[in-house]
């Protein structure tokens, strides 16, 4: 039958339900419908990664994801990544080494940086650029921004460090 | 202006304000505006680059529930007019600017908005496109320039009449200006060298790449006001485009300028911003439209393609004795290419006694062309940067020292006869020459070090910024310059440093048109030169009332009153002060608020010089290309926020590269063939290396700290120095762009077959 | 976009039931890294789109005692490189689904629906054909096995008839001394579909140094991925060398037919057809355990 499908999923930790058109990308869904425009659309074919989220633990072009695709994913978004008001590492070391300009492939690039981080803690710089090479930005030459990465990749470790004194 | 050289805040990197809303996904940017009761606004284009409209019928579309109201070019009024409307660093004739939102009679490029929609949901927008009907009379289609300046080709416009210094041409004509500079006697010039080298050069239509797709969203209230939020290089341009475009009084429209996405000159014009509003004001209800990638490609402005022929005469000392440019720039639809900067950036950072620079401005069906980043200057840089690189081989000379010899310094002329005021080409080059990277060996086959400079003058124009105080001795920055990069947080250390303050007490935004005063747009590098002594200006005028005030609390005359390190102390009396937070703090009692106005214009010309050096390796089987080490010099003047002004200089140099690499439009009769970013190529972040950077700092003449604007050049010399670096690597001139592995292998073959050749 | 209907099926059966009753054209979804562009650009109109990516049969990643891997129609490209065992014995199917595309479509683009796409220049589909793939079809009158190299017919073309559905491709166990390498020339380092792709397979024999069986398969110079029997020929029976190399890389390019496009010319892509084939021999032998620096000549291998 036509018409909308109503779709679970947990969303930033919450879980939520919410219609969709079979025809909506799951990027559309996220900015039009629930308002989270922090996933940003640059091309709508999967060539830029602006709009990376990750679901069930894995980057995605939400562009090239239909909505009802994510029938009981976990999906993960820009703005799930602070907790509160205390910045992800990768948000705060990319305002720390100004790995941004105009700012618009941020949210992507921080998404696909934490999938790479989440399964890599100690990446090299090649592999920091073949893995982001899915993102496009056109304001920086990526220079800053792989320094960002490597540079909260560090910050990730150290923290995970003390944890592990805290917790033995 | 301030002549001390230690600084607080002026470079230092202090965290970006603005920078929070944007890593957490916050900040809104033109397509994140929802508004209550919002439609969504799609655009019909033309399939045909060149035909007569001759009947749209909308009337199935409209039928389709969901849609609330379809315009098409016949609800614009209809400008006869040679009006011209500012579009960030050109003017372009209004009723071309209509052409561009919604064609009228005739479409002149493939792509050009035909109709469009207003819909309750995206899809049912786009179903909609698809029934309405339109029937076209295809015409001859002319996409390459040296065709469409021919006797017999096929004419875009019945009323283009060549515009020059000689007046109007008397037929109708493609070639829409021509543009001439000339000195000494070229002839005798080129007689008198041992070397003359002349090449010609072809380089294809690229696109400035932002990565935000172009967007506005309009709402007409019900007494006709207007307020459209869009994210746009210069909020002032897209009013009076709306105004004159619409012929509503600007007064009426309010335009609000969204965290923006990216523009490199390319986010000055209002492509959608009168679509939207004419479809408010037909149902009463916000309109938004967002342009798809392959729709940014085709119908906003790339920059040009070019052909170019170059004749450089030079002595054997390396003194250069003459040149001869012959420039052919592609406008698109409607007139307006950047010969006109080109014609006065790529020999101007030369002093050669004789030279002449002819310059054609043509129509093609194509997209018309918009400003991007040094607009004109990287074609003509990499013809020139590339001879000259061949002139120093032959000769013998280095090719830095080459360019030594002959560089410009404050008080030559540039090509138009402008004298140059402060300028740092000399250091630049010496700069480059005493570098690391200009010094390291470089070994192995097939790799080269390609070395190219590059000029742009830079642009100043008007700025407004407004201070205004808080009670808890903090300062508000009002600008009206779009931030694309950063300049928040220069202009918030502008103030900073002028009031001592930290930098945490200064909170910078940008406002829009009916928040601060007018502001010319973000582009041609001058928001942190002109913006900048706004700020600077609004700093002073600030501190002269504050004095007032501080004069007031210490019960003294305020002439008895200086300020120094952040206190207002009387003369004399160094224990007798007040800081200046204390006095914001009490403006209410000494007097009242108020808030200090800055606005700066007619600055003197502050200009950049750029060089890139890179070293790469060519596949001899394949022809790709890869680079290995990279460094970009630029004077800046000064660097504020020293982190952004890297960034500039990477963005630029990667954009080069993207250029120089793989960057083109492919157009086959009209038609482009790679509109997507699969086909159109970025570089990606597996594409580049790590970018170093040498800043210099040579003050400019005029404004705070000697400052520069820095957005520009570095993409001018990009191309060449790649060119450069592959002869060194495979003994092969690149004279296209982009040097894509094809070329490179081609250009390679046919190389191997001469030496097989003359060999047998 | 007209509308269309979704229907997530929860077993092969049902996927298969949903295509052949429905009233217009349908097609399946796997990840929809392909699908979902053609829908938004227009390019196809569907009635229905069957969702098969939540098919537990198919998204499995199987590697069997014997070494036989059997591959999910719908398991994304990630769980086939980051699959140990496939990595250990088919690191030829890795240097394919690692190139699909960025990391982000690799998360859902398939092996399976890289196929059923049946582009030219369709990356997994010369690594199938040296591997001597099969797709195990299923539609409403059953099930048939046809091999990869047979399976796409043109652009956009397959053997699949209505209703009919890939569930699973099956790769036989390597042997000894065989090895395989897939290679393909693109603009840039990622992101860019191929201008042309190679894969080469051989087999050989330490003790003779003679080369028992190859297989060269090229992406993105004729209308489906095809086989270079030619070349294959001559190396069939010959001692490894530099020579014999050489010469298969030269008569690979007549088995080429390609066109001119924004991509790149048709002499472009001859010439770079003799280039693949060398560096893809070259490292496939060095996977087949032959010391490739003994051969001599400008070895190129990646």
């Amino acid at each position: 039958m036509l018409g909308k499908v109503v779709v679970r999923a947990v969303l930033n930790g919450q879980e939520c339900e919410f219609l969709a058109d079979p025809r909506q990308t799951l990027l559309e869904v996220l900015r039009e419908e629930l308002h989270l425009t922090g996933t940003k659309e640059g091309c709508g074919n999967g060539n830029c990664g602006a709009c990376t989220v990750i679901v069930n633990g894995r980057p995605v072009n939400s562009c090239l994801m239909l909505a009802v695709q994510a029938q009981d994913a976990v999906i993960e978004t820009v703005e799930g990544l602070a907790r509160g008001s205390k910045l992800h590492p990768l948000q705060q070391v990319f305002l720390e080494e100004a790995a941004l300009q105009c700012g618009i492939c941020t949210p992507g690039f921080l998404m696909a940086a934490k999938a790479l981080l989440d399964v890599n803690p100690d990446p090299t710089e090649a592999e920091v650029r073949h893995y982001l090479a899915g993102n496009l930005c056109r304001c920086t030459g990526y220079d800053k921004i792989v320094r960002a990465v490597l540079k909260a990749a560090q910050v990730l470790r150290e923290e995970s460090e003390k944890a592990a004194e805290v917790s033995a | 202006m301030a002549t001390a050289t230690q600084y607080r805040v002026i470079g230092t990197r202090p965290i970006r304000p603005d920078g929070y809303g944007k890593v957490t996904g916050k900040d809104q940017y033109g397509a994140d505006v929802i508004l209550p009761g919002m439609l969504y606004c799609k655009v019909l284009r033309s399939p045909h680059p060149h035909a007569i409209i001759k009947a749209i019928d909308v009337s199935k579309a409209l039928a389709l529930p969901g849609v609330m109201a379809v315009v098409t070019g016949d609800d614009l009024p209809r400008i006869e007019s040679s009006e011209k409307v500012s579009s960030g660093e050109e003017t372009i004739e209004a009723r071309f600017m209509t052409a561009l939102c919604l064609a009228q009679d005739k479409v002149y490029f493939k792509g050009q908005p035909v109709a469009a929609v207003a819909a309750t949901s995206l899809a049912t927008a786009q179903e909609a496109l698809s029934l309405i009907e339109v029937e076209y009379e295809p015409l001859p289609v002319v996409d390459d320039v040296l065709e469409a300046m021919k006797e017999d080709a096929p004419l875009l416009h019945g009323d283009l009449y060549t515009e020059s210094l000689a007046g109007k041409g008397s037929k109708p004509s493609n070639i829409a200006g021509r543009v001439e500079h000339a000195r000494g006697d070229v002839d005798k010039g080129m007689a008198e060298a041992d070397v003359v080298i002349e090449r010609e050069f072809r380089t294809q239509m690229v696109h400035q790449g932002y990565i935000e797709p172009t967007n506005s969203t309009a709402y007409v209230a019900p007494d006709g006001r207007i307020t459209i939020w869009t994210s746009t290089q210069g909020a002032w341009d897209i009013r009076n485009q709306v105004a004159t475009i619409l012929q509503i009084p600007e007064g009426m429209i309010r335009v609000i300028p969204m965290e923006i996405g990216g523009g490199f000159g390319g986010k000055f014009t209002a492509y959608l911003d009168p679509v939207v509003v004419l479809l408010s004001q037909k149902t009463g209800r916000p309109v938004k439209a967002v342009m798809t990638r392959a729709e940014v490609f085709q119908a906003t402005g790339p920059s040009s393609g070019t052909y170019i022929r170059l004749k450089i005469g030079a002595k054997r000392d390396g003194t250069l004795v003459a040149a001869d440019a012959f420039m052919v720039y592609d406008a698109g639809a409607f007139p307006g290419s950047p010969v006109g900067g080109a014609s006065v950036t790529g020999l101007s950072p030369y002093n050669i006694p004789n030279f002449k620079i002819l310059g054609f401005d043509v129509v093609t069906n194509r997209p018309r062309v918009k400003a991007y980043r040094a607009p004109g200057a990287t074609a003509i840089a990499f013809a020139v940067e590339t001879v000259l690189d061949e002139i120093a081989e032959r000769l013998g000379i280095d090719p830095v020292d080459l360019r030594l010899k002959n560089a410009v310094g404050p008080g030559d002329r540039m090509t138009n006869g402008v004298p140059y005021p402060s300028i740092g080409f000399r250091e630049l080059l010496t700069a480059v020459k005493e570098h690391p990277h200009y010094n390291a060996p470089l070994e192995g086959k097939w790799v080269g070090r390609g070395f190219a400079a590059g000029f742009w003058m830079n642009g100043s124009g008007v700025s407004t910024v407004h201070l205004t105080f808080n009670t808890d001795g903090t300062v508000n920055l009002i600008e009206g310059s779009t931030d694309i990069g950063g300049t928040r947080a220069t202009m918030a250390q502008i103030v900073a440093e002028e009031l001592w303050l930290e930098m945490e007490e200064v909170k910078p935004m940008v406002g829009d048109t009916q928040i601060v005063g007018f502001n010319d747009g973000t582009g041609g590098s001058r928001t942190t030169y002109s913006t900048g002594v706004a700020v600077w200006k609004a700093c002073q005028n600030a501190i002269a009332e504050f004095k007032v005030r501080a004069a007031r609390m210490l019960e003294v005359d305020a002439e008895e009153i200086v300020f120094e390190a952040g206190d207002f102390k009387v003369k004399g009396h160094p224990d007798r002060s007040v800081n200046i937070r204390e006095v914001i703090r009490n403006l209410r009692h000494t007097g009242g608020h108020f808030e200090a106005v800055g606005v700066s214009g007619g600055l003197k010309m502050a200009p950049a010089f750029g060089a890139s050096l890179v070293d790469l390796a060519v596949d001899p089987e394949t022809g790709k290309v890869e680079i290995l080490r990279w460094t970009q010099f630029q004077d800046v003047g000064k660097a504020i926020h020293p982190s952004y002004v890297e960034g500039q200089l990477q963005g630029g140099a990667a954009q080069g590269i993207g250029w120089a690499l793989y960057e083109e439009y492919i157009f086959r009769d009209g038609h482009m063939l790679n509109p997507t970013f699969l086909d159109y190529r970025l570089p990606t972040a597996l594409d580049l290396p790590m970018i170093d950077t040498c800043i210099i700092e040579v003050p400019a003449s005029d404004g705070p700290y000697g400052v520069r604007g820095v957005g520009e050049v570095s993409i001018v010399p990009p191309p060449a120095a790649i060119a450069n670096a592959i002869y060194r690597a495979t003994g092969v001139r690149m004279n296209e762009l982009p040097m894509t592995s094809e070329r490179v292998w081609r250009a390679m073959s046919q190389r191997q077959s001469r030496v097989e050749q003359e060999a047998s | 976009m007209k509308p269309f209907e979704y229907v997530a099926a929860r077993t092969i059966d049902e996927a298969v039931e949903a295509l052949a009753s429905s009233k217009g054209p349908a097609k399946p979804l796997a990840g929809g890294t392909d699908l979902v562009v053609q829908l938004n650009e227009g390019r196809i109109t569907l009635d229905r789109v069957v969702d098969i990516g939540r098919i537990p049969e198919l998204k499995r990643v199987d590697v069997d005692a014997q070494g036989q891997l059997r591959l999910g129609a719908a398991a994304p490209c990630v769980d086939v490189y980051s699959h140990l065992n496939v990595q250990r014995l088919f690191p030829m199917l890795v240097d394919s689904a690692s190139i699909i595309g960025s990391v982000q479509v690799q998360s859902r683009a398939s092996i399976g629906g890289n196929l059923c796409n049946a582009s030219p220049s369709g990356d997994s589909i010369p690594t199938l054909i040296c591997l001597g793939a099969q797709a195990v079809i299923q539609g409403p009158s059953g099930r048939r096995v046809v091999p990869v190299e047979e399976f796409c017919t043109g652009p956009g073309q397959t053997v699949l008839q209505p209703a009919e559905l890939v569930v699973e491709i099956v790769v036989p166990a390597p042997g000894e001394n065989e090895g395989g390498k897939y290679l393909r020339f693109i603009p840039r380092n990622e992101m860019d579909i191929a201008v042309v792709g190679v894969g080469s397979w051989i087999r050989w024999e330490p003790q003779s140094g003679r080369i028992t069986d190859a297989r060269i398969a090229l992406g993105a110079v004729a209308p489906t991925p095809v086989r270079a029997p030619e070349a294959e020929a001559a190396l069939i029976g010959k001692e490894v060398s530099w020579d014999v190399i050489d010469e298969a890389s030269r008569l690979a390019v007549n088995a080429a037919r390609p066109i001119s496009d924004v991509r790149g010319s048709a002499e472009y892509r001859r010439h770079l057809v003799s280039v693949l084939v060398r560096r893809t021999l070259l490292a496939a032998l060095e996977r087949a355990g032959v010391d490739v620096k003994d051969l001599g000549g400008e070895a190129y291998a990646g």
